[in-house]
């Protein structure tokens, strides 16, 4: 069985400029989007309670908020997870007093209010001011430093200008996954964090796999007596790499999609990150890291004809 | 295509063997001839079995304020000794004030300081002593407090009679504690996060309260406060005026124990203190006949008894209308000392039983049905190949189970999620290694030619693309915590194992199975 006939030769980068606009106002958004409407942070960057319990029976969300009003979270912001028996409760941390102590309230009201034996404990987290600053500033880290090891090993195992397409590629995908979170107001926790970087990973896995094959290409290319353009031959590397692509990107996705679905509500906006992750990081290798590598064509390093010219003078 | 390299072979075969016996404890209790070394079970993280996760704060600055005020002691004692009169002794911060009356005494005060305040920096100015603890020793104070936190809290959380808690120091000033299977968060949070901290000091029975109160506090002494009820049953602050002077602390208690008041038939706990303590006791008790002592539990009066006589065997009694558990809290944390420094909760994940449950069982799904998914698209994709493709898969899960229990490490949900994405992703190596095959027959090789150059070419591309996807799993183990860095471990020991299923292993099945002289087409 074949998904591409392996005649077929799209002309990707012919339609570059029209990709590149594309992306351009995707990408714009995106940062729109966030600047605009902004991330639902999760409790891991602002600090925090958060309460998941169980009740026997699906409760009004009215009557977990009357419960809650006489220690004074009655604000807080109450969803179903997953069932309607399962409840999630949010409220962020209390000046003064010791907040590590409100998720103890928030049971206590909930036991005295609908029934201690109705209500099970399934998850608490509680995270203190300071720390949610600590986690924010290794998240940011984390993606720093992914950038920039990934920029070195590309630049040592090609050349610099591919180390830009790739991290070009990646950046996109970093913003595209973030701006998805802003529009759809899910929450941006610290395995989103982990997901974006395993999005990283993958996109780069995908941007490296057509690379390879534009360097094999370009040095049989440079041996050839009328070689093609650079244009024509990175086009065809990624025709030829296409449906091993489109092979992994399925194989990956389909991973994930069991994830997100058979994986439970606690790992559901992890998997969601990566099903969009993995589908602009597909685009993105063919569409944003091959353009951004060939424009950058002659900066950053001696060409090959200058090379050769420099070789012949003694 | 070269004959199989026989160690290959052999090497393959090794690890195939290695990895069921790594993996068997997991299925199934091993026989009792099972060298347990070999391996033990995985560890499961909090967030599949349950429990409680903490990362408590050592408030480090306030023990070494704490230390520069036990240091005033023994600077009055120095100055005593010697006779030298002062009119001022303080402690501020981590700072320690002296004025000294005469300035004759200038001289011999200094070489006394520098003597015996070897942790401290001296400035002298006109009789007035600066004395700043230098970096080193509060470094060291703070480091000790970690430690001694440490020790105390695991004194406390064995005293719940849990299995295999874990409590271990975090960066600089933090501690981790982890007590699987058990669930009373708040109990749990109350018995660590109490300093314990317990004095006796005497109450100044010849001390004014009232002007006390209004601002006019006698030389020496201190007010405290301590709980009671107003006559309408609300709870109130009662002041009482104390000596500053620490006569008895917690740390010369032995043992405290549960015990029932007699006289109002309700809960109080029984201090019985070590030797030193016991004599130190019996001449407050013997020198102050008639006079209160306070007994202070972290800072609230817990009560202020008369002494009616000398209490020599050693024991005192601790009340203040407690519940049962109040008075078994509380002797278990009077028991194991008190912390050294104020502590704070800063972190908690905790997870109930059943969400720890329902999570093994949605991971397990997630990785039976996305496995199956895959398995079922790579044969109806490449055939044979596929099929060759899904040994290697399979081979490759077994490998990841029976590393993850031979290093020890620790399974959670995210790190559930990781193994499931490398399934997707394992196969890629594979997949490039077809396509390339394909690619071959297609420019008219022979089936043997096609084969090794497929493998041949995609070797390179495998590599640089694993070890790029292996960099993002190395930071994220970096700047990951907790349960993110399971994810990362099984992301990394997934893609380290596909390297080698889905290149070695699926090379020798090709090469044992394809038949030299066969004019067959390849399956692939």
């Amino acid at each position: 069985m074949q998904l591409i006939n392996p005649d077929l030769k799209i002309d990707f980068l012919g339609k570059r400029k029209l990709a590149l606009i594309f992306s351009g106002a995707l990408l714009l958004l995106s940062l729109g989007l966030v600047a605009g409407k902004g991330l639902n942070f999760g409790i891991d960057f602002t600090g925090g309670t958060l309460v998941e319990v169980k009740f026997t029976q699906a409760p009004a969300i009215a009557d977990i908020r009357e419960a809650l009003t006489p220690v004074g979270f009655g604000q807080a912001i109450i969803q179903e997870f997953g069932a309607p028996e399962e409840i999630l409760i949010r409220v962020q941390n209390r000046d003064a007093s010791d907040s590590s102590k409100i998720s103890t309230d928030i049971l206590d009201a909930l036991g005295v209010g609908l029934g201690a034996d109705n209500v099970e404990m399934r998850r608490v987290e509680f995270v203190g001011p300071q720390v949610g600053e600590e986690l924010t500033q290794a998240g940011l880290l984390a993606v720093l430093f992914a950038m920039l090891a990934i920029l070195v090993y590309v630049t040592f195992r090609f050349k610099l200008r591919f180390a830009i397409g790739a991290d070009a590629a990646l950046l996109h995908d970093i913003t595209l996954v973030v701006g998805i979170f802003a529009l759809t107001g899910k929450e941006f926790t610290l395995p989103v964090v982990a997901a974006i970087l395993t999005v990283i990973g993958y996109s780069l896995n995908d941007t490296i796999v057509v690379f390879d094959r534009i360097r094999e290409n370009l040095e049989a290319n440079r041996k050839r007596k009328n070689p093609e353009s650079e244009v024509d031959v990175v086009n065809g590397s990624i025709n030829q790499t296409l449906s091993r692509t489109l092979m992994t990107s399925l194989t990956t996705l389909l991973v994930v999609l069991s994830l997100f679905f058979f994986g439970g509500e606690v790992i559901h906006d992890f998997a969601f990150a990566l099903i969009v992750g993995i589908m602009v990081g597909t685009y993105s290798s063919i569409y944003i890291a091959s353009p951004v590598m060939l424009s950058l064509e002659g900066r950053f390093e001696t060409s090959d004809e200058e090379m050769e010219e420099m070789e012949a003078k003694p | 295509m070269q004959a199989y390299p026989r160690w290959k072979l052999w090497l393959i075969l090794t690890v195939l063997v290695v990895s069921a016996m790594g993996t068997l404890p997991n299925l199934t209790t091993p026989p009792s001839w099972w060298p347990s070394a070999v391996s033990q079970p995985m560890n499961l993280g909090l967030d599949l079995k349950g429990g409680i996760h903490l990362v408590i704060d050592v408030n480090v600055e306030k023990a070494v304020e704490h230390s520069v005020e036990e240091d005033v002691d023994t600077v009055r004692r120095l100055l005593r000794e010697n006779k030298i009169r002062y009119s001022k002794l303080d402690a501020d911060g981590s700072t320690l004030i002296v004025q000294i009356k005469n300035d004759a005494d200038a001289a011999a005060t200094e070489g006394l300081i520098n003597k015996d305040m070897s942790g401290y920096t001296v400035v002298a100015e006109a009789g007035r002593f600066t004395l700043t603890i230098t970096e080193t020793e509060a470094k060291e104070i703070k480091k000790f407090a970690v430690d001694q936190s440490i020790e105390v809290i695991r004194n406390r959380v064995d005293a719940l009679g849990t299995t295999e808690p874990v409590i271990v120091k975090q960066g600089e000033r933090r501690i981790l504690v982890q007590i699987p299977g058990y669930e009373d968060s708040a109990r749990a949070k109350s018995l660590i996060g109490r300093t314990a901290q317990l004095e006796f000091k005497l109450v100044d029975e010849k001390g004014d309260l009232d002007k006390a109160l209004s601002g006019k506090i006698p030389q020496g002494d201190v007010i405290v406060y301590g709980k009671a009820e107003d006559r309408g049953g609300n709870a109130v602050r009662q002041p009482y005026l104390l000596k500053k002077r620490t006569e008895l602390s917690g740390s010369e208690v032995a043992d405290a124990r549960v015990s029932i008041d007699s006289r109002y038939n309700e809960y109080a706990v029984t201090l019985k203190f070590n030797n030193k303590g016991a004599r130190k006791f019996d001449k407050l008790t013997s020198a102050h006949v008639g006079e209160r002592f306070a007994i202070i539990l972290e800072g609230v009066v817990q009560s202020a008894p008369v002494i009616r006589e000398r209490i020599s065997g050693g024991t005192a009694q601790i009340t203040g209308s407690f519940t049962s558990q109040d008075a078994r809290d509380l002797a278990i944390v009077l028991r194991a000392g008190a912390l050294p420094a104020p502590v704070k909760v800063v972190e908690e994940r905790s997870i109930g039983p059943s969400l720890g449950q329902d999570s093994i069982e949605q991971g397990m799904n997630s990785i039976i049905y996305g496995c199956i998914a895959v398995l079922i698209f790579m044969v109806v994709y490449y055939r044979l190949f596929g099929l060759v493709a899904n040994v290697a898969l399979i081979f490759n899960m077994l490998l990841i189970a029976a590393a993850m229990s031979m290093i020890g490490s620790t399974l959670t949900l995210p790190g559930i999620a990781g193994i499931v994405l490398t399934i997707g992703m394992a196969v890629d190596a594979n997949v490039l290694i077809f396509e390339r095959i394909r690619e071959e027959i297609r420019l008219g090789k022979t089936r043997l030619a096609a084969i090794d150059g497929g493998y041949d070419k995609a070797l390179s591309t495998i590599v640089d693309a694993n070890i790029t996807t292996l960099i993002a799993a190395i930071v994220l183990f970096q700047f990951g915590t907790g349960p993110v860095k399971g994810f990362a471990v099984t992301l990394s020991v997934g893609i380290l194992a596909s390297m080698f299923t889905a290149i070695m292993v699926t090379r020798a099945i090709v090469a044992l199975s394809i038949k030299k002289k066969s004019k067959k087409e390849l399956s692939i």
